[in-house]
């Protein structure tokens, strides 16, 4: 792309922002600098904590009240924007420069029609008269490839599914035709195949307009597929910058080659034959269906699971893949009987567990643990790690002294200090507390280990760290586990078995390595058709 | 939405049934005899023994209840033991003060506590929101009768611009009416303005901090139509729900305002009735209060659809 006649669209110098006293660092955001051309893509990647959001908020004046740019400039288009009034910036936003967010499902207010959403923008920035921009909105909705443009105008977000609301946020940003999109990670609450098709409509769309894109991500399957130059953040400091083949192949800084080396690849690992290990845990047509109530009309029947049939033996790993409303945390929490299952069975062993009275249950629940997604979420804010640990032991009858002293032993295992048990939640970052979910799961001496998109929260080089600690528990352990994920490249790395979901089915089960080398169902090739940066290689370097 | 409707309504059976049973027991279980507040202090016992058994108070409770469930049942609430009318006569001639409060109550209550709620909330922490949440603590704790009468004391009889009491119908002249609705009116707002001012700024606080706002912002919109558009009406849900319970409190207040106010309604008739002990008028308006309430609450519920397509029934 020849960009250099063209003065680019957004240049950033040196800019700093200060965070509040009293932060775990002095400053957001500092020294940053770094242009976007017209017609380019730049992708600012960085693990949480690095900067990157708080960049695009600075950019678009949105930053909290608490936060200060304190040095530096960011020119659009030549015009200073730190400098600029209150006014000024409302003039320029949706005009000149436009954001899309991450969650779509909440970015759009619920109780307007997503017509008179885009309407206001209009209603705001120009004169046109009603029916003009009613023409213009149609056109754009037709634009982002929305079905029935009609239809849509007038209907409420609720009514659209997550891909189609973040249409709607793109049609929204670019119905003015600014000359910078802003897309704060735009993709990462959608399922693989929804953003493969937005990643592919917004390349499309600037490209055709010529917009300049600041896209944020932590993704780097995302970076290989869409950027042109990509930046690295770390603690708010620029780590490296440059083309995306150069930094995905050649990344010169210890940190990015960490990170790179860190990304999951996407060909399975080669687990071995099976071992005639003992079975843990069959299914046989399990199946939960949702019925609502109603008194006069038809009841509404949803169907999460249906006739799912899965088996996993001690020391084997079983990932069950699909996207959201597949119904593999509704397995999953049916096995763990957090849920009741309305058909099938469910063996623990040689015991049916499916239909036991919850009494009867009780002395199985041992047997079965489950580490939770959001691990800032999954514990109780107040009471103690050590608390946490070993209250499920204590509950089946064992001593205070010897459950604490088990505590200490996970927390090595873990590879936390056993000493930290009398903290609190709130003095550990996500990484640590998920290790310390982990080990309030083994503290319960399972028989089966099911983590339910156990890593889908933490940074990608966390995540590496705790999938490495939950196959060595395994193996060590000789441990079952089964493991629900949405990311086929997390998947691949820790899976034995591969069961793909899709509408509440198991469409395709397999070995890891059949699944994913030769798929057989449609819906899986689908999949791993949409997964990002798949035909890159992410490579593995000394850091 | 029909079915929600029939649902709801056929939900009211079960609570009028429980208000009824316990309104019944209460009156006869506590002491004091109706037969002899109407005979008065000179009466022989015998005389009493009369009017008791003329009020068929001499049959045994369970009796006295199936014949007074069966009368309501056929739309009969019984006459006064007191004012010698019948209990429909009575309530009908009392409805419209009681009426007429509520409703100015509302209307300046929600007219006034919604604007500062959301002002509040938009300047979170300044002078404006302190003064409001000051406010809404001193209007919570101050009772309604000592409100009443220092309304009285500067506006009527300090000042004379307003009437200290009474009331003049509707029809009878407008402006009147009006001039002597403004100081109960006010009285009983006073509670209700700290409740919903105080529910309208912590909902729209909690809703500046969702998404959509944020997207809002970044339409380039002004902070007026963010803050009115955007957000109050998806704050609008728990303040509706905080006025509908807040009729309770309405018709709590009613019953002092009225009388601090010679205002001669449902409320003032409930403090005769029960200092009386006449038993059917109590029985009745207990009854019609609980049928308002449950059906105030079930508009509320309805009027959510209104404000968000989300809500369906």
């Amino acid at each position: 792309m020849s960009t250099e006649t063209k003065r680019p669209v957004l240049e950033v110098r040196n800019l700093s922002v200060a965070l509040p006293k009293g932060g775990d660092r002095v400053h957001a955001v500092e020294k940053v600098s770094f242009t976007v051309n017209p017609g380019e893509i730049v992708c600012l990647v960085g693990e949480s904590g690095s900067g990157k959001s708080v960049i695009a908020f600075t950019v678009m004046g949105l930053l909290a009240k608490a936060l200060k740019p304190t040095s530096g400039e960011i020119l659009l288009e030549g015009e200073n924007i730190l400098t600029a009034d209150e006014s000024r910036l409302r003039e320029l936003r949706c005009t000149r420069m436009s954001m899309i967010f991450q969650e779509p499902m909440t970015a759009l207010n619920p109780v307007m029609t997503c017509g008179e959403q885009i309407d206001e923008v209009l209603n705001t920035h120009t004169n046109l008269d009603a029916a003009t921009r009613k023409a213009k909105i149609i056109a754009i909705l037709d634009r982002v490839k929305l079905p029935e443009p009609e239809r849509i105008y007038a209907s409420f977000p609720h009514q659209l599914s997550g891909g189609q609301r973040q249409r709607i946020m793109i049609a929204m940003a670019l119905v003015l035709d600014p000359v910078l999109l802003i897309a704060d990670e735009p993709t990462t609450a959608l399922d693989v195949t929804t953003q493969a098709e937005i990643l592919k409509l917004v390349a499309e769309l600037q490209a055709g307009q010529g917009t300049g894109v600041l896209f944020i991500t932590h993704d780097f399957g995302v970076v290989a597929e869409i950027a042109h130059r990509v930046a690295v953040l770390r603690w708010g400091e620029l780590v490296e910058m440059g083309p995306t083949e150069q930094i995905l192949s050649r990344p010169v800084q210890a940190y990015t080659k960490m990170l790179i080396s860190s990304v999951p690849s996407i060909t399975p690992l080669h687990r071995g034959v099976r071992r005639d290990g003992k079975t843990v845990l069959r299914t046989e047509k399990l199946g939960k269906i949702y019925t609502g109530n109603a008194f006069f009309q038809k009841a509404r029947v949803v169907k999460a699971a249906v006739d799912v049939d899965l088996d996993i033996r001690r020391g084997e790993t079983l990932g069950i893949v699909g996207e959201s409303g597949s119904g593999k945390s509704t397995v999953a929490r049916c096995i763990a009987r957090l849920i009741d299952p309305s058909e099938g069975k469910i063996y623990l062993g040689d015991t049916e567990i499916a239909t036991m009275s919850a009494r009867k249950l009780r002395p199985h629940r041992r047997r079965v643990q489950i580490v939770f997604q959001d691990p800032y979420r999954s514990m109780n804010p107040r009471i103690t790690v050590g608390d946490f640990i070993i209250e499920g032991p204590m509950n089946f009858g064992l001593g205070r002294e010897e459950a604490m002293a088990r505590a200490r032993k996970l927390m090595e295992t873990v590879r936390l200090d056993p000493n930290a048990l009398d903290r609190f939640p709130h003095q550990f970052s996500g990484g640590q507390r998920q290790r310390i979910c982990i080990a309030r799961a083994l503290a319960m001496e399972p028989e089966l280990l099911i983590a339910d998109e156990a890593v889908s929260a933490l940074d990608v080089s966390v995540q590496k760290q705790v999938l490495e600690l939950l196959d060595e528990i395994r193996v060590r352990l000789n441990l079952a586990v089964l493991f629900i994920t949405h990311d086929l490249r997390v998947a691949a790395q820790i899976c034995d078995y591969v069961a793909v979901m899709s509408k509440g089915r198991v469409v395709e089960y397999g070995s890891a390595e059949q699944v994913f080398g030769s798929p057989k169902a449609e819906y899986t090739k689908a999949l791993f058709a949409a997964a990002p940066g798949r035909h890159w290689d992410f490579g593995k370097f000394a850091a | 939405m029909i079915d929600f409707i029939a649902r709801r309504l056929i939900a009211i059976i079960p609570v009028l049934a429980v208000v009824a049973v316990f309104v019944f027991l209460m009156l006869r279980l506590t002491p004091g005899d109706p037969a002899a507040v109407i005979a008065g202090d000179n009466a022989t016992s015998d005389q009493i023994a009369d009017i008791r058994n003329k009020l068929g108070l001499d049959e045994p409770i369970w009796s006295q209840f199936a014949i007074w469930i069966g009368n309501v049942l056929q739309g009969n609430f019984g006459e006064s033991f007191f004012f010698k009318k019948t209990v429909a006569e009575l309530i009908a001639q009392r409805v419209e003060p009681t009426l007429a409060l509520a409703v100015c109550t509302l209307l300046f209550a929600v007219s006034i506590s919604v604007p500062i709620g959301v002002m509040a909330a938009y300047r979170q922490g300044s002078l404006l929101d302190r003064a409001v949440m000051g406010f809404s603590v001193l209007g919570f704790s101050v009772p309604g009768f000592v409100i009443g009468y220092c309304l009285i004391y500067v506006f009527a009889i300090e000042l004379g611009w307003l009437p200290v009491q009474g009331y003049v119908r509707i029809g009878v002249n407008f402006w009147q009416f009006l001039e002597r609705m403004i100081l109960p009116s006010l009285t009983l707002s006073v509670g209700f303005v700290a409740l919903i001012s105080r529910i309208t700024r912590a909902s729209v606080l909690e809703v500046l901090n969702e998404d959509y706002i944020r997207t809002a912002r970044a339409k380039g919109l002004s902070n007026r139509v963010v803050l009115m558009r955007h957000a109050l009406r998806n704050a609008a849900v728990p303040i509706l729900t905080v006025i509908g319970l807040g009729i309770a409190i309405l018709i709590g207040g009613a019953v002092v305002t009225e009388s601090v106010f010679g205002l001669p309604g449902l409320g003032r008739l409930t403090v005769e009735a029960v200092l009386s002990r006449d038993f059917p008028t109590i029985q009745t308006v207990i009854l019609l209060f609980s049928v308002v309430y449950v059906v105030i609450n079930l508009l509320i519920d309805i009027s959510y659809t209104l404000f968000d397509p989300r809500i369906r029934y």
